[in-house]
């Protein structure tokens, strides 16, 4: 079978790419955090709040990642401005909560976070494609002029927790290296504070956390407050949710730079202009229509394409080997229409649908049009907007029960 | 959705969760369904159309998941949706493995946090959502009851 990387073997863009991926590095070198990744924050005095993104094929060579935004972040040990690191092909993503690191991209000793017998906990993130498996550590996060202090993260792969629960591997296959993940790490950014919230904290474990005595890992609760958190919301101004912006791409582009900036209507540079608010639920879940036959949307940048619908119901042709994507023999577009969770704001978005197989010809990461169909038998079909829709956007995320000018989180906006 | 379903039978929930079955659904038979009620520690709720019976376990997690009988009594199909996927071990049964494995494999040429599709010989699985709402679908398309197509199950 022919694949995305297949069609996408790196060759002279590859060089680009490995240039923009390590242009933060990843040394241990100390980093004050902030200084480095000034894109034009506010006014006078105030904190640095843009964070450069980079659409490229991300940290690992040859991976033909396309449709991914990176960034780097800083992680010191709680308190330390010396024992610091900042890690670079960190993904950025919409759809998930809390920042996730490769044990192999860590070089720097973090502490340990222990339940009350003093047992290490460890957690099983839970994604649509597999799970991630690694124990809480907690750090100081630095991104752009921000700080996250001493806030729990997810180490994934660690080499002192190599045995992945049966509860938690019965969950999917584990995303726990480079090779599989494709990144450096994850930063959740979406519109929840924690990684799992209130279901988690009491009741039956939901085999997300686990307290690992020496005997072996099981099932546990974990307070909200020990969950992993979404770090931006930790920050400690310009913390009431994101914006990414990317600019509009009209063909396949080897590259693409943009912004992840913080806080919304908290600085010059992060209002809300003409944007729409759409509610969504905690999860950043909102409706979407399509020929009056409403659906589950949301806006996630972790997914590298817009997975919606499907071949009959937009009469589109899946690609013949590609099965994922679409492949009309020209560009179609398709308007949808977005609504507010709890019904209100709505509007009409249109989606553009490229030919799968002649897009992912060349060596180019940003590719807008890249589409495919959500088919699932038994279950209602989705609209998952990923980065190919933030193209041209600012696309706002604001998080649960966080006052902005645009109301109280959680919602999404562009 | 379609159909308020002709009749619905209303199990109790059951909860012996002691006992880890060997028995599995996904191909399965009326049987698995009750071990993986009891795995997940649901309520049981049947449901028939006619041509096929749907089994769905509401879970106290928040998960439900649906297993589609044919009339020869085989799972033919199974459904999710909730927080996190299920015990895709026990629900998956003897495609659990190759599903993981294709899943490794799909990952080596493409990577991405959203949705996934897998297509091996005999069986496919579906999965989807994002972190807090995940679901997904598995089926046998050589096990489908006469006349019924994939895309037809509700």
């Amino acid at each position: 079978m022919r694949t995305l990387t297949a069609r996408i073997f790196p060759a002279l863009g590859l060089m680009a790419v490995l240039a923009l991926a390590s242009g933060c590095g990843s040394s241990a070198s100390s980093s004050s955090g902030g200084s480095q990744n000034n894109g034009g924050g506010g006014g006078g005095g105030s904190t640095s709040n843009t964070q450069p993104i980079a659409v490229n094929f991300g940290p690992l060579p040859n991976s033909g990642y396309a449709d991914a935004a990176f960034t780097s972040v800083t992680l010191c040990s709680p308190g330390s401005s010396t024992n610091c690191q900042t890690i670079s092909g960190v993904l950025v993503d919409t759809g998930s909560f809390g920042l996730r690191i490769l044990s192999s991209a860590l070089t720097i000793p973090l502490p340990q976070q222990n339940d009350g017998s003093g047992n290490p906990i460890a957690e099983c993130g839970a994604f649509a494609s597999g799970v991630t498996w690694g124990p809480v550590q907690t750090a100081d996060i630095k991104i752009a002029g921000e700080v996250a202090s001493s806030i729990p993260i997810q180490i994934i792969g660690s080499a002192n927790f190599p045995t992945v629960p049966a509860d938690c591997s019965s969950q999917g296959a584990p995303m726990d290296n480079l090779a599989s993940l494709g990144a450096n790490g994850i930063l959740g950014v979406g519109q929840s504070i924690q990684d799992c919230g209130a279901a988690c904290a009491s009741g039956n474990p939901l085999g997300a956390y686990y307290t690992c005595p020496s005997s072996g890992c099981t099932d546990t609760t974990e307070s909200v407050a020990m969950q992993v958190q979404n770090p931006v919301a930790s920050f400690a101004t310009d913390n009431n949710g994101v914006i990414v912006e990317l600019p509009a791409v009209s063909t396949p582009t080897a590259t693409l730079s943009g912004s992840l900036i913080f806080g919304i209507g908290t600085q010059s540079n992060n209002g809300l202009g003409t944007a729409t608010v759409f509610g969504t639920d905690d999860f950043g879940d909102f409706s979407s229509s399509y020929n009056s036959t409403s659906y589950v949307g949301f806006l996630d940048s972790g997914s590298n394409g817009v997975f919606f619908l499907d071949s009959t119901i937009l009469a589109v042709a899946v690609c013949p080997d590609q099965t994922f994507l679409y492949c009309p023999s020209s560009t179609e577009t398709f308007t949808l229409k977005n609504t507010a969770q709890a019904g209100g704001a709505s509007g009409s978005v249109t989606v553009t649908v490229g030919n799968g197989d002649a897009l992912t010809q060349g060596d180019n990461a940003a590719i807008p049009g890249l589409a495919g169909p959500l088919t699932q038998p038994g279950l209602p079909t989705m609209v998952d907007y990923g980065l190919p829709f933030f193209f041209g956007r600012n696309v706002y995320t604001a998080f649960v029960g966080k006052s902005t000018p645009g109301g109280t989180g959680p919602y999404t906006a562009y | 959705m379609r159909s308020k379903s002709r009749f619905a039978l209303l199990l109790a929930a059951v909860a012996f969760a002691a006992s880890v079955p060997a028995r599995a659904s996904l191909g399965g038979d009326t049987a698995s369904v009750r071990d993986d009620q009891a795995k997940l520690q649901g309520a049981l709720q049947t449901t028939t159309n006619g041509t096929y019976t749907v089994h769905e376990i509401q879970a106290a997690s928040g998960i439900v998941v649906r297993e589609y009988v044919s009339p020869s009594g085989a799972v033919f199909a199974v459904t999710w949706h909730g927080p996190r996927h299920p015990d895709l071990r026990q629900v998956l049964g003897a495609y659990f493995d190759p599903f993981t494995q294709a899943v490794q494999a799909q990952r080596a040429v493409r990577h991405g946090l959203g949705p996934r599709v897998i297509q091996q010989a005999g069986f496919t699985v579906v999965l989807s959502g994002h972190m807090g709402a995940l679901s997904g679908t598995a089926y046998l398309p050589q096990s489908f009851p006469a006349g019924i197509r994939a895309e037809e199950i509700r």
